[in-house]
């Protein structure tokens, strides 16, 4: 009676069913012996996705994620949201969660996956050998895929260069009542807190802090785009500001922005000594990983030299990776020292820096 | 089950925080205190005053454009706080096209004139108070219309003017429906986060974000949202003793036709004038703005992809309304069938996820859910060698127990609301005729509440399809909303990019608020007739 298409239609029905109710994972030996039987439709099933929990949102990953599926025939299933909040899920999910990937925008968030136990090490010769050390974890629990500066923006009729120097610079007397910046909640900032906590030690940090506060023009309120925005309508002389934000204004199709960011210079901060603030985008590989292959093969992806162009070229952002041409507009900024801190280290201090903002009145 | 997340949050308030209040406490605690007080206050003031006089010119006055302006002043309810603030801070900024404007005509400099930050508590008072007034006047503007016109008829036959009669009669009998709409427009501002976060107001909300985020201490920010939780049941008491011993059930169900109260003259002009500022600054100016920026960037982002966010936000928002709606009928009914302490407590706690902000509350659902399905699934392990893996965590289940938790205070009060106008004695000849309750329900309640649910079911609706926080994080892979889409292009600042979905959220949310609209004035009609 079993004819061989029936058989056929059975195996398939099995390794349908297989792949939406996996067996129950046994010690390692067990688990090799067992799985050996029926790995054909398992490997089948399990090879063609791969599941990632996104910090950043979808505009800006979705059409290299396409471009991945279109390569290589796996399908990437996406959840975005905020950082914590995904973690959190993360961390309840346990070993059933489905996530493969954690991507987050700001290195800090990276520190806190691996603190909380759900990510795992992997290795990879083709990351290591593009992604510069101070970008990825020593292990190999993360990995930068991109990164921002965070430089000082001014007015051009009414700043000289000159005038500016370092972060530090900014809680001068000079500056009384001409800076623009975010509140405190924003994770930008409190990186950015976080990176001098760590360079220069809590005292002459909240010292700094408390001047920086006395020279905001305004209570800070709005984005980074706002702050570049204030200055070019003169509420503030300077602001501090991601470098894509602006890019994305210059490239804008509201002409009211292009104006506005047109009014507007970089500056490159710390240049004699540590460097300018930067922060990465990067991508963890989750404990409980069902398509450990997948993922990794995603990852090297989004490091090749085809998605960092885009990379440059659409989000305005720095490509991780070295000799990969950046945009016009991140090229007439010229190129900058980056402060080379190793990144988890914004992760370790993030709560000090916020306590500091708080004691130091930084809304 | 649904008490639940509410749970776990004061659950896990009791783990160590690790001296995180200390540190709230001597530095930024007192400024989140005063600013949500202040927020609340204002929010109260701005609410009631369009709301309630907006619900008596409609319901009470007669002047021209009186029965479009009975829906139309529904519709900032459609509108999302944070798409409020977006655009109007787009227009009014100073960088935006008013200040431009009025800097290119004057031939002034930033600072050499003065214009009202609207980036500030004032600002985030007015936003909220324009999208959030609605609830104000849908309530009182139902209990206006239900009101025996007999009473009001006594006491103007006793000699009292209209001014009078509204104050000293018509007033304190809508009390009710007042402190029902104001309590949901107050709960809804402590759990705003999207507003006053833009506006830069910190207040307790933000602090239970910043905690979370900024601190990483789950256990601070859990604190933290249970002395929300605390601080709303005691208003909510407080309200309720303030009234305990008044009672607001009509006597009769026999009402006349309202004689509307003819506006004449400098009225007139003010009654209409009223209604349109309102209808405009909450609505059409907003909607407006967004429409401009939908028309610009409509080529790309209206594809295939849009209508099928339509569909998932759609779906969520009628399969929660229905639900919520059905359990708070059935929580209300045991409410008033056996008023026990532990009764009147579990139907308090229900009601309070509407204080709890969105994300808190995703938090409280998935890690039950979670705990649930691992449970699960180790037991299924060790037994049967059978592995379910995740069941219910991240799928739409986990998506509308969040919106029903968080939801149901709404349904419930105008559940309640309605209930309140029955009086017992019915329920009384119900139980004389041998019904059973199941009886009563169906056959006497259900038809005099058909007007009440029907609000619940739109107001969870519209209340649904702008949900953001917990949508975001609780839903399924490669799943999206409306909200999630504007949001997404909102807080990378793509104003103009995330206008079509903002706005089709606002289209979305009309047409029930008109079907809202309608089914009030035919209850009125259908009674009179």
């Amino acid at each position: 009676m079993s004819k061989p298409l029936p058989m056929t239609a059975l195996l398939i029905a099995a390794a349908s069913l297989l792949s939406a109710c996996k067996p129950a994972e046994q010690p390692q030996g067990a688990e090799q012996s067992e799985s050996t039987d029926r790995s054909e439709p398992v490997e089948l099933s399990q090879s063609r996705e791969v599941n990632l929990y996104s910090a950043r949102q979808e505009s800006l990953i979705k059409p290299l994620l396409d471009r991945f599926t279109a390569e290589t025939g796996v399908k990437v299933n996406l959840v975005t949201g905020r950082a914590d909040a995904l973690l959190q899920r993360l961390q309840s999910e346990g070993d059933n969660s489905p996530a493969d990937l954690l991507l987050t925008v700001d290195a800090g968030r990276l520190h806190r996956a691996v603190e909380a136990g759900v990510t795992q090490p992997f290795d990879s010769a083709t990351l290591s050998d593009v992604i510069p050390a101070s970008y990825r974890e020593p292990e190999g629990h993360w990995y930068g895929l991109s990164f921002r500066a965070r430089p000082i923006m001014y007015a051009k009729d009414r700043v000289q260069p000159g005038e500016l120097s370092t972060y530090q610079n900014l809680a001068d007397q000079n500056w009384h009542n001409r800076i623009c910046i975010r509140s405190s909640g924003n994770i930008y900032n409190q990186s950015l807190v976080a990176s001098k906590l760590a360079a220069d030690g809590e005292a002459v940090t909240e010292a700094w802090a408390r001047g920086l506060v006395q020279n905001f023009a305004r209570p800070p309120a709005g984005g980074d785009r706002d702050q570049i925005k204030a200055v070019a309508a003169g509420e503030c002389d300077i602001a501090v500001a991601n470098s894509y934000y602006l890019a994305g204004m210059l490239r804008s199709d509201d002409p009211e922005q292009v104006t506005a960011a047109q009014q507007v210079a970089v500056f490159w901060p710390n240049q004699n000594g540590r460097g300018t603030h930067v922060n990465v985008s990067g991508i963890a590989l989750t404990r409980s990983a069902k398509n450990r292959d997948n993922a990794i093969k995603l990852v090297e992806f989004l490091v090749s030299p085809e998605s960092q162009a885009w990379y440059a070229e659409k989000n305005g952002e720095y490509p991780i990776r070295e000799n990969i041409p950046v945009s016009d507009i991140l090229a007439s900024w010229g190129t900058f020292k980056a402060d080379a801190i190793n990144l988890s280290e914004l992760g370790k201090n993030n709560a000090a820096a916020v306590k500091l903002m708080d004691r130091a009145g930084w809304q | 089950m649904l008490i639940m997340p509410v749970a776990v949050i004061v659950g896990y308030s009791l783990t160590s925080s690790d001296g995180i209040w200390s540190h709230l406490a001597s530095t930024v605690l007192g400024t989140y205190v005063k600013n949500s007080l202040w927020l609340m206050a204002g929010v109260a003031v701005g609410t009631t005053l369009l709301g309630v006089t907006g619900a008596w010119l409609v319901a009470m006055c007669e002047f021209p454009g009186r029965k479009i302006f009975e829906w139309a002043l529904l519709l900032p309810l459609a509108m999302p706080a944070y798409i409020i603030a977006y655009t109007y801070t787009g227009m009014l900024d100073t960088s935006g096209p008013v200040q431009s404007w009025l800097r290119d005509i004057g031939g002034w400099q930033y600072g050499e004139y003065w214009f009202p930050a609207i980036r500030s508590l004032g600002g985030a008072i007015i936003m909220l108070s324009l999208v959030l007034y609605p609830y104000v006047y849908l309530l009182t503007r139902a209990a206006f219309v239900g009101q025996s016109i007999c009473v009001l008829d006594v006491s103007r036959t006793l000699g009292s003017g209209p001014w009078r009669s509204f104050f000293k009669v018509a007033l304190p009998l809508a009390r009710p429906a007042i402190a029902a709409g104001l309590a949901l427009a107050l709960m809804e501002t402590l759990a705003d986060y999207g507003t006053v976060k833009y506006y830069g107001v910190s207040t307790f909300t933000t602090g239970i974000f910043r905690t979370w985020y900024g601190l990483d201490s789950l256990a601070g920010a859990a604190q933290l949202a249970s002395v929300l939780l605390g601080f709303v049941i005691l208003v909510i008491v407080l309200e309720r003793l303030s009234r305990r011993r008044m009672r607001y059930h009509a006597t009769s169900q026999r009402h006349q036709a309202i004689r509307r109260h003819s506006l004449r003259g400098r009225h007139r002009v003010l009654a209409v004038l009223f209604c349109l500022t309102t209808v405009t600054l909450g609505f059409l100016l907003p909607a407006g703005q967004l429409l401009s920026w939908a028309i610009q960037t409509a080529a790309e982002t209206i594809n295939p992809g849009f209508f099928k966010l339509i569909v998932n936000s759609v779906g969520l928002a009628a399969t929660a309304a229905v639900l919520a709606s059905v359990l708070a009928l059935w929580f209300g009914y045991q409410r008033r069938t056996s008023n026990t302490p532990t009764v009147r407590l579990a139907g308090n706690l229900i009601g309070m996820g509407y204080a709890i902000p969105g994300m808190v509350i995703a938090v409280g659902v998935i890690i039950p859910l979670a705990w649930f399905d691992n449970t699960l699934d180790q037991w299924l392990r060790t037994q049967f060698n059978f592995s379910t893996g995740l069941l219910l965590s991240g799928t739409v289940v986990a998506l509308i127990l969040a919106y029903t938790v968080r939801f149901l205070a709404v349904a419930l009060q105008s559940v309640d609301a309605g209930l309140q106008k029955i009086t017992p004695a019915m329920d009384e000849a119900a139980q004389l005729h041998g019904y059973s309750n199941l009886q009563t329900l169906r056959r006497v309640h259900i038809p005099l509440l058909k007007g009440s649910l029907l609000t619940a079911v739109l107001l969870v609706f519209v209340d649904v399809l702008k949900e953001l926080p917990a949508t975001l994080i609780l839903r399924p892979f490669n799943f999206n909303t409306l909200a999630v889409r504007a949001f997404e292009l909102a807080s990378d600042e793509r104003l103009a990019d995330s206008a079509t979905a903002a706005l089709t959220i606002v289209l979305a949310g009309i047409v029930p608020v008109i079907l809202l609209s309608r089914s009030i004035t035919l209850s009125r009609h259908e009674r009179t007739a």
